[in-house]
């Protein structure tokens, strides 16, 4: 966040806000609020889900650890891995916005944007074997779970899809949004610090939720 | 008092082409899209209250099919909460006057404000879309397990409609926030913001922190129906009463949402008509406040007999007693205001008085329903309708109309006929009350809601209502009449024809692009209606 | 189904369990609380606004203590509300419990019907028997979407929620018999999911209760199947193809779609009233819908009289 310190003396006389602000830091200070609040939204949208899901995990714990079991820890591991690295990285990004560092802004912004995709590929993976193994609950396709947890472990599964395909989708618009300010740094336009900041606000927090599905999901079969 | 608006450049007279009304970011302009779009669902939500009115008035299934029946009341509910209720005072008078009370050229966003606006409307598209398909039978609650495995019809394209138009108003709700936060005028401190930006400002929060739980929860309908996955399904475990929560977590603050709109409305028309400063603004700004905070953990009060548990029953009727205690705050405000005041009774006043007396009955009877051994009785029945319809249309419709009146010499810069506004305003009331006091009495006798047959001890009661629907539409077609007439001949209005304060009457009406010649300074409290009268307007040059 | 509405010489409200009087105690002080409260709120704003209406000659000089008349103002209704939470919290916890000995009957909510099971195994459908004066605990299930027992001279409601049990409880005070209404919508027939509550003497019920020969015999269900034609269609050596009903009670049905469901009362009741809903494999939808033209206590004698051609009476 090292921009916050030249906010005050905006960069270059030609700086101006949009017409409804009078100035610079206003219309900065408006943008982020504007983000933050956003992502309280979005945390109350994932947190319906995560509440149904702790209700359920409560009520049939033995199916939902039974069905966790099934889970490929070490890919959504890697993945993990992967997601927390790319907000280092656009935490380095972020961090590189001024001008003079422009080729690591480009650089960082990349790697982000990659870490991502491999993010989405790896989850790929993973679904396509679950489709083969028949734990996908969807579109009426055989469902092959052994007794006597078949049936909750249904409600884990469709939660598992609901959960990560939700994230896998939100990660894919974090994608795009870097992938925006990837261009616009390319293109050298000035006065980044606001629109990289915010895109990063929103990578962290699909980071973070994240950060909460995985030991839902993943690591329920797997408590001490 | 004499400038002639034809000569005057303004937000309306700028540039008259429809591409410039469909890109505007202009929040004045913006405000009349919504107004024009919500007074269309309006019109098509109050059409098929009607069609059920007049079926009700037999006890036998006479004048629609059941399944029709079922159709419409579902597409009455669903039309008038998400395309007209929760968007009505926010995204019209809100859009139109945050920025002008606050003394901003525009809201923070005026792009995502037009955004918000193409949403609402490829909301209400999925809507129109949905009925014309053959509409849906689930109710506007979309109770699992009928809505995910039961229910024919169009659920997606219903929920979908919903889901959409909730993003419009997470976003609305969210550049309200950051404007009233981010874009006020020197000088205008908290303390000094007027109670309609308050409310709005209070109903933002309800509107970006509760929406976003309906929006999942509403996916997770549409997920269901169209995947297959099975949250809410009984035969792998799932919990039907699960998603009445996650439902109610956002549909009881929503309630709020349309509401608080109204109680801002009013406290403007209050202190305006009686020439007085609010009573208690201290009290009024925070009631605002602990109603939308309180009314985030009352929602179990909608499952008293759906089988939460007794102790959680228990608990969520305190607190639903608790969010009344501010609400009556306010009630006993506006009428302290009018204390010692100099009070007069043109429309608007008489639309706001009409408000009081509406959300009195329809509050203490939220007390009776939240009072969990009576409500075991009422619940489900025309009890139920009939408060909530007190709330909702004798509150929130009256304090819209109002705020309509008392603002539509400011957005058109036009006076409409007084005595037809009277008229219209007096004839809403008594209609109002005819529709809707006998089914406290029915309610009360047993009859449950989403009947389309009923036993026949029941007729007189349905009938009475059934009158009174006739006597309420023709009192809401009436303004629509006058006020379009009023658009090209009415007298003109000047920049402040009720004397009133706000720094929205500071600025021409109708008021010029950017709101004000030049930017206002604030400097005192936002009602000074000081007696004798004019004495702050003195202060100001 | 007008008929089955009819609900002879009682008040529109009568007060038929025990809980009704306490239930109505509470309703009419808060009615009267309501409109004490609506009476003193508008006099106030009716009385102030034409008091001190534009151009009256009043006295206008204030100096009200705004917080203090606030607060005042505030506790006041916050201890009328705690009391009325206090005794309306009472009274729901206590309705929550039902008694040890309370007598113990099961309903299943379908839709648009109502099946009751008493003790001793004898069932009723739409309607619901019970004694004066005795707790009665009804146990609720439903087989599809969430309904709710609803009756409202008893002042008592409950939902039925899949996949889980709900009871809910009354002590009947008062002869007579009573609207049974479904309360939460379930779909197309909801308003018709309406059946009665018949309060009767405790001995006049054991007798209703032993009353076997008022269960509907399969002699009576005989001749309704020939008046009724259904013999020309089902009977046997009939040039119709129609499915026989000889020994299908109580075993499973192929269905035309592949599914495959259980012939019991539920089913059989379904197929008389709406044949072309389950049609089974390989016959045509021809069969005609006899709604209308059979009433609750005919459906139950063709029931009893296609239950007995499985050589028992009933399943497990």
């Amino acid at each position: 966040m090292a921009y916050r310190n030249a906010i005050p003396t905006p960069p270059g006389a030609e700086a101006k806000p949009a017409p409804q602000f009078d100035s610079l830091r206003q219309q900065y200070e408006a943008d982020t609020l504007g983000m933050w609040i956003f992502l309280a939204s979005e945390i109350l949208f994932f947190g319906g889900l995560f509440m149904a899901y702790v209700i359920y995990r409560a009520a049939y714990p033995e199916a939902f650890e039974a069905a966790s079991g099934r889970l490929d820890l070490l890919l959504g591991g890697i993945n993990t891995a992967i997601l927390l690295t790319s907000s280092l990285t656009m935490t380095l990004a972020d961090d590189a916005v001024l001008p003079r560092n422009r080729k690591a802004l480009i650089g960082w912004l990349a790697v982000t944007a990659l870490l991502g995709t491999v993010f989405l590929v790896i989850k790929g993976v993973e679904y396509s074997v679950e489709f083969a193994a028949h734990l996908a609950p969807i579109f009426g396709r055989p469902f092959d779970f052994p007794e006597p947890h078949t049936e909750q472990a249904r409600l884990f599964f469709s939660f598992y899809f609901a959960l990560t395909g939700l994230h896998a989708l939100h990660l894919f618009i974090g994608i795009v949004v870097v992938l925006i300010m990837l261009a616009l740094a390319i293109r050298g336009v000035p006065r980044l610090e606001a629109k990289v900041t915010i895109a990063g606000l929103y990578w962290h927090l699909v980071d973070l939720i994240w950060v909460f599905v995985f030991p839902l999901l993943y690591l329920a079969a797997h408590h001490g | 008092m004499t400038a002639d608006i034809s000569v005057r450049k303004n937000y309306l007279n700028r540039d008259y082409s429809i591409a410039s009304w469909l890109t505007t970011i202009d929040h004045k302009r913006i405000a009349w899209l919504y107004l024009v779009s919500i007074t269309a669902f309006f019109f098509f939500g109050g059409a098929a209250a009607t069609l059920i009115r007049l079926e009700l008035a037999t006890p036998a299934g006479d004048v629609v099919e059941t399944e029709t029946y079922n159709r419409l009341f579902s597409l009455h509910g669903i039309v008038m909460v998400w395309f007209f209720l929760v968007p009505s005072i926010p995204a019209t008078l809100g859009n139109f006057l945050i920025p002008l009370m606050i003394g901003a050229r525009d809201v923070a966003f005026p792009r995502l404000n037009l955004l918000s606006w193409y949403l609402y409307v490829i909301g209400g598209t999925f809507t129109l879309a949905m009925a014309i398909a053959g509409g849906v039978d689930t109710g506007w609650t979309f109770y699992t397990p009928y809505s995910s495995l039961f229910a024919n019809g169009q659920v997606v394209l219903a929920v979908v409609g919903v889901i959409v138009a909730g993003f419009s108003s997470i976003l609305t709700g969210l550049n309200f926030i950051v404007t009233v936060h981010n874009m006020r005028a020197p000088g205008l401190h908290w303390t000094r913001l007027p109670l309609f930006v308050w409310a709005n400002y209070a109903t933002a929060i309800i509107m970006v922190l509760a929406t976003p739980v309906l929006a999942i929860t509403l996916l997770l309908i549409a997920l269901e129906r169209i995947f297959g996955i099975g949250i809410f399904d009984p035969k792998v475990g799932g919990d039907p009463v699960l998603f009445q929560h996650l439902f109610w977590f956002y549909s009881h603050p929503a309630v709020y949402i349309m509401i608080l709109p109204g109680m801002g409305v009013v406290s403007e028309i209050i202190t305006c008509f009686a020439r007085k400063r609010i009573f208690g603004y201290d009290g009024m700004a925070f009631a605002l406040l602990a109603i939308a905070l309180i009314g985030f953990l009352v929602w179990g009060h909608h499952l008293f007999v759906a089988g939460e548990s007794v102790y959680a029953g228990v608990i969520f009727s305190l607190l639903s007693f608790m969010v009344a205690v501010p609400s009556g705050i306010k009630v006993f405000n506006w009428a302290a205001t009018l204390y010692k005041g100099s009070v007069s009774f043109e429309t608007p006043m008489l639309y706001a008085l009409g408000f009081v007396g509406l959300f009195t009955v329809g509050g203490l009877t939220g007390i009776t329903v939240a009072a969990t051994a009576v409500d075991v009785h009422v619940h489900d029945t025309y009890f139920v309708i009939a408060h909530f319809h007190y709330i909702m249309v004798g509150g929130m419709v009256m304090a819209y109309f109002g705020g309509l009146h008392f603002w539509w010499p400011k957005m058109t810069g036009r006076i409409y006929p007084d005595r037809w506004g009277r008229i219209a305003a007096i004839t809403i009331f008594v209609g109002f009350n005819l529709t809707f006091f006998p089914q406290f009495v029915l309610g009360y006798l047993g009859m449950p809601r989403r009947y389309h047959t009923y036993p026949d001890e029941f007729q007189l009661l349905n009938v009475l209502s059934s009158a009174g629907a006739p006597v309420l539409a023709i009192g809401y077609l009436l303004p629509l009449v006058y006020l379009l007439y009023s658009l090209k001949w009415g007298p003109v209005a000047g920049p402040n024809p009720w004397d009133a304060k706000g720094l929205e009457w500071q600025t021409p009406s109708p008021p010029p692009e950017h709101n004000f010649d030049r930017l206002p300074v604030v400097t005192q409290e936002p009602y000074a209606y000081g007696l004798p009268k004019r004495d702050s307007d003195a202060a100001r040059s | 189904m007008a008929g089955m509405d009819a609900v002879s010489d009682t008040p529109l409200l009568p007060q038929a369990s025990t809980l009704a009087e306490r239930v109505d105690a509470l309703f009419f002080t808060l009615v009267g609380v309501d409109v004490v409260m609506v009476l003193v709120l508008s006099g106030l704003i009716v009385g102030f606004a034409v008091h001190y209406r534009r151009g009256a000659r009043v006295n206008r000089t204030t100096d009200a203590p705004e917080t203090k008349t606030e607060i005042v103002w505030s506790l006041g209704l916050l201890a009328v509300f705690l009391a009325i939470f206090v005794w309306a919290a009472h009274l729901y916890v206590e309705e929550a419990s039902p008694p040890n000995n309370a007598l113990e009957i099961h309903a299943i909510g379908k839709q648009w019907m109502w099946k009751f099971q008493h003790q001793n195994g004898r069932r009723e459908i739409n309607e619901l028997h019970v004694p004066l004066g005795v707790p009665v605990k009804v146990v609720l299930a439903t087989q599809d979407v969430i309904h709710s027992f609803f009756v409202p001279a008893f002042r008592v409601k409950q939902d039925l929620v899949p996949g889980r049990f709900r009871t809910v409880w009354f002590t009947p005070s008062r002869i007579g018999r009573y609207h049974l209404f479904c309360a939460e919508y379930c779909g197309l027939d909801h308003s018709r999911m309406r059946g009665r509550v018949i309060v009767m003497e405790p001995a006049e019920y054991e007798a209703w209760l032993a009353d076997v020969s008022a269960e509907p015999s399969p002699a009576q269900g005989e001749k309704l199947f020939s008046s009724l034609g259904c013999i020309a269609c089902h009977g046997a050596g009939s040039k119709v193809a129609a499915p026989p009903l000889a020994g299908i009670f109580g075993k499973p049905v192929p269905l035309k779609g592949g599914r495959t469901v259980i012939a019991d009362e539920t089913y059989i009741r379904d197929s008389i009233l709406t044949p072309e809903k389950q049609v089974v494999a390989g016959y045509e939808p021809i069969m005609p819908s006899f709604a209308g033209r059979v009433n609750e206590s005919d459906l139950t004698r063709l029931i009893a009289y296609i239950k007995s051609l499985s050589g028992e009476e009933g399943r497990p």
